[in-house]
């Protein structure tokens, strides 16, 4: 049966099992909303309030579920407001497939209205992309897509569709199954047992893992290995969530704001089993003066990662569930008590610190900033710390409830401190960092679990993205957005203080944005909180409440994350305390 | 750190863009690329590109590694430099005087290179060979005035039965 093209779009994406899309329309992609609604009774559009929140949504969805994440925008400005959604899901290994109305075929290079090579902007932060120009390739290539997506590192993927395919007519036979991925890579059985050997020969295993492992779906792999082998298990910003947080092994994140007992750890292993990690400079700090005291064995499924940032001493690619599961087979059973005494040592270590740290910010004021930084009037003990907001949400949460972040301290604060208990439950922008992803990917998390979503953002970061509350109100979904709210870029705030003589040059916002009334005015519910007793009473109106509810708290502007390894600086230089 | 000369050949999808998909891909990662030739193959839906560049042992993997991952990427392969055949094409203009005439016309011969146009002020020579070689003769050229020149970049090609091949 010869249907139009934009009709193949809708029904390639049905075959491939996606059921929602996130998107905005506009005058390239009219007839493929013209087949949305026709077909909106086999698939959901929610649409967004800019593009860009439109493409956190897709990563949000994807990363809460694993599936495909799928956004669909018209041509110029619309595809160009995608990008940054994009490269934050290149960056963090999301599967997406973008799709975007282009000019007719005809008027493509003649800088018509509306036209911008979006395979020439997206080519450096996608996977693959793909302009379609003839109608009888458009269903294949969009399943292209969509394997491409999913298939071994997953990633994003873009295909432009100019007016023309879409109006276009030709045959389309529904594929029974949605695409598989390419087959997996199975790891070099020679090298799992030099793995094994190096392993069984350690006397200080450390293991850290990365995304990789939430991808790879090997989580169970990962506690077994650390039970077997009885070592340490650390992981990047991108592995949070992927083993509970009191697994017994379990040290946290490393690096640059890491847990202390789990950097140090790393640092005092005399092996290090990398799993679905990649090294980035913000887990590693100064590459020269990293891995000086350790042997790394490093698999991935990934090739081109391995002995990208720091050399493998053994270097394995492969998928990470299959090569543990063999990986396990092969080492014995060993335990390592001076090992495990000294891991015992650190973690009495960074209690000690963390709570010197605390007592030490709790009794310093504001005085340094009074004069920069008008906070609208907020006494210095009337102000949250950040662990106590972070500890007084979880309390609320359930286990599966979806915690989100944007960029920046906040961000910091929730990845050291939420007790996170499931995989795909934490979802944050850990490779680009963008500011501003976290109301677009709570949405799109909130509506493919259908469970309430915690998003943790900073009064910064929020003001980026903030139209998305519009789409919050208008889907009806539990987003519980907690503001820290400290007035000042935080982040920035404190290398500026730390390492540019306290030049706040601006990171102090002075905006007095009533987030109370701006919420309300959205549509979604909000409560301001002071006080601990305050967060407490709008915490559980909030999760009480089945619709979008902000809540305002007030953070100090030179509340630390830490600890903190210096830009180019290496475990000798952690910072645990601000004197 | 050591600082060769790797030649690569790329076999790649014979579709638009790849050019710029490979290219880009050198750009992005910080990667210096001394010449790129790209052409039709035996077979109609590829094309090989032939790509040298300067680097060491680690530079190299990386580049093989990421060229790897391109979709439209079918097969990479660093060549052997003992045991390829490597050639570039030359087309140089020099003016043409009667006091440098002779001069040009012996050291075409020896290079054996080709005068393919004349005039009463210019000529053009072609020369195919190694690097070195088509290096050795612009050198040679630059007292007579050289007026433009241009050269294609590497080709390059496996001796033997060993074939760049998709497989």
């Amino acid at each position: 049966m010869k249907i139009s093209g934009a009709k193949i779009v809708v029904e390639t994406l049905i075959e491939q099992g996606c059921d929602t899309v996130f998107g905005y329309p506009g005058g390239q992609v009219i007839n493929l909303f013209d087949e949305l609604y026709l077909s909106r009774d086999r698939i959901t559009h929610v649409l967004a309030a800019h593009e860009q929140g439109a493409s956190h949504a897709a990563d949000g969805y994807a990363r809460a579920t694993g599936k495909v994440g799928v956004v669909i925008a018209t041509s110029g400005p619309g595809a160009t407001n995608l990008v940054t959604g994009i490269a934050t899901a290149y960056l963090d290994s999301v599967p997406m497939v973008a799709i975007t109305g282009n000019v007719p075929c005809s008027l493509i290079g003649r800088d018509s209205f509306q036209e911008v090579d979006i395979v020439g902007v997206t080519m450096p932060v996608t996977k693959h992309n793909f302009i379609v120009k003839d109608i009888r390739e458009l269903a294949d290539t969009l399943r292209t897509a969509f394997k491409i997506a999913k298939s071994g590192r997953p990633g994003p993927v873009l295909v432009d569709i100019p007016k023309d395919v879409q109006t276009a007519v030709w045959d389309f036979e529904p594929k029974p199954d949605p695409v598989r991925p390419y087959p997996l890579s199975f790891a070099s059985e020679g090298k799992l047992r030099k793995a094994a050997d190096m392993i069984t020969a350690a006397e200080r295993p450390y293991i850290y893992f990365g995304g990789g492992i939430i991808s790879g779906k090997a989580s169970d792999e990962v506690i077994k290995l650390a039970e077997k082998i009885d070592a340490p298990i650390g992981c990047s910003l991108m592995g949070l969530s992927a083993v509970p947080y009191d697994d017994p092994h379990f040290l946290g994140m490393q690096g640059m704001h890491g847990h202390y007992a789990s950097s140090v750890a790393q640092d005092e292993a005399d092996l290090v089993i990398a799993l679905g990690a990649r090294f980035s400079d913000r887990a590693t700090g100064n590459k020269s003066r990293y891995a000086k005291n350790f042997r790394i064995i490093h698999i991935d499924i990934d090739s081109a990662e391995l002995s990208k940032n720091i050399p493998a001493d053994l270097a394995i690619q492969g998928d990470i569930k299959d090569a543990l599961f063999r990986l396990l087979a092969m080492v014995p059973q060993k335990t390592r008590p001076e090992w495990s005494a000294r891991i015992a040592e650190l973690r009495a270590e960074e209690k000690k610190r963390l709570d010197s740290a605390l007592a030490s910010a709790f009794e310093k004021n504001c005085a340094n900033c009074a004069a920069s930084c008008d906070k609208t009037g907020i006494p210095a003990d009337h102000r949250l710390s950040p662990y106590d907001i972070v500890d007084e949400i979880s309390a609320h949460a359930e286990a599966d409830d979806i915690v989100v972040t944007d960029v920046g301290q906040h961000q910091m604060w929730v990845a050291q401190r939420y007790p996170l208990k499931k995989p795909r439950t934490f979802l944050t922008s850990g490779g680009l960092g963008t500011m501003g992803y976290g109301l677009g990917a709570a949405i799109g998390a909130s509506t493919a679990s259908g469970r309430r979503t915690i998003l943790f953002t900073g009064d910064g970061s929020f003001g980026m993205n903030l139209n998305e509350l519009a789409t919050a109100v208008s889907q009806n979904l539990p987003i519980t957005i907690v503001i820290m709210n400290n007035g000042v870029l935080g982040m920035v705030r404190q290398w500026q203080t730390l390492f540019f003589d306290k030049h706040y040059s601006n990171t102090t916002l002075n905006r007095k944005t009533d987030f109370v009334k701006l919420a309300e005015a959205f549509g979604a519910k909000s409560a301001r909180a002071f006080s601990m007793e305050e967060l407490k009473n709008a915490a559980s109106e909030a999760f009480a409440y089945n619709g979008p509810f902000v809540i305002d708290c007030a953070v100090d502007c030179d509340e630390f994350v830490l600890p903190m390894l210096p830009p180019g600086g290496s475990i000798d230089d952690i910072i645990t305390e601000i004197k | 750190m050591d600082n060769n000369q790797y030649v690569i050949g790329v076999i790649v999808s014979n579709v638009s863009g790849v050019l710029s998909r490979v290219s880009g891909m050198f750009t992005r990662r910080g990667f210096n690329i001394d010449c790129l030739t790209v052409g039709e193959t035996e077979s109609s839906g590829y094309s090989r590109i032939t790509v040298a560049f300067h680097g060491d042992e680690d530079i190299k993997l990386r580049i093989l590694r990421q060229l790897e991952k391109l979709h439209d990427v079918k097969e990479v392969e660093v060549l052997d430099p003992h045991e390829t055949v490597t050639r570039e094409l030359l087309l140089i203009k020099v003016k043409n005087t009667a006091a440098s005439r002779q001069d040009i016309m012996t050291a075409v011969e020896i290079f054996r290179s080709k005068i393919v146009d004349y005039s009463t002020t210019a000529l053009i020579c072609e020369l195919t060979g190694e690097t070195s070689k088509i290096d050795a003769f612009i050198e040679l050229m630059k007292p007579y005035g050289i007026m433009e020149m241009c050269r294609t970049g590497i080709v390059a090609i496996e001796r033997g039965e060993n074939c760049l091949k998709t497989k």
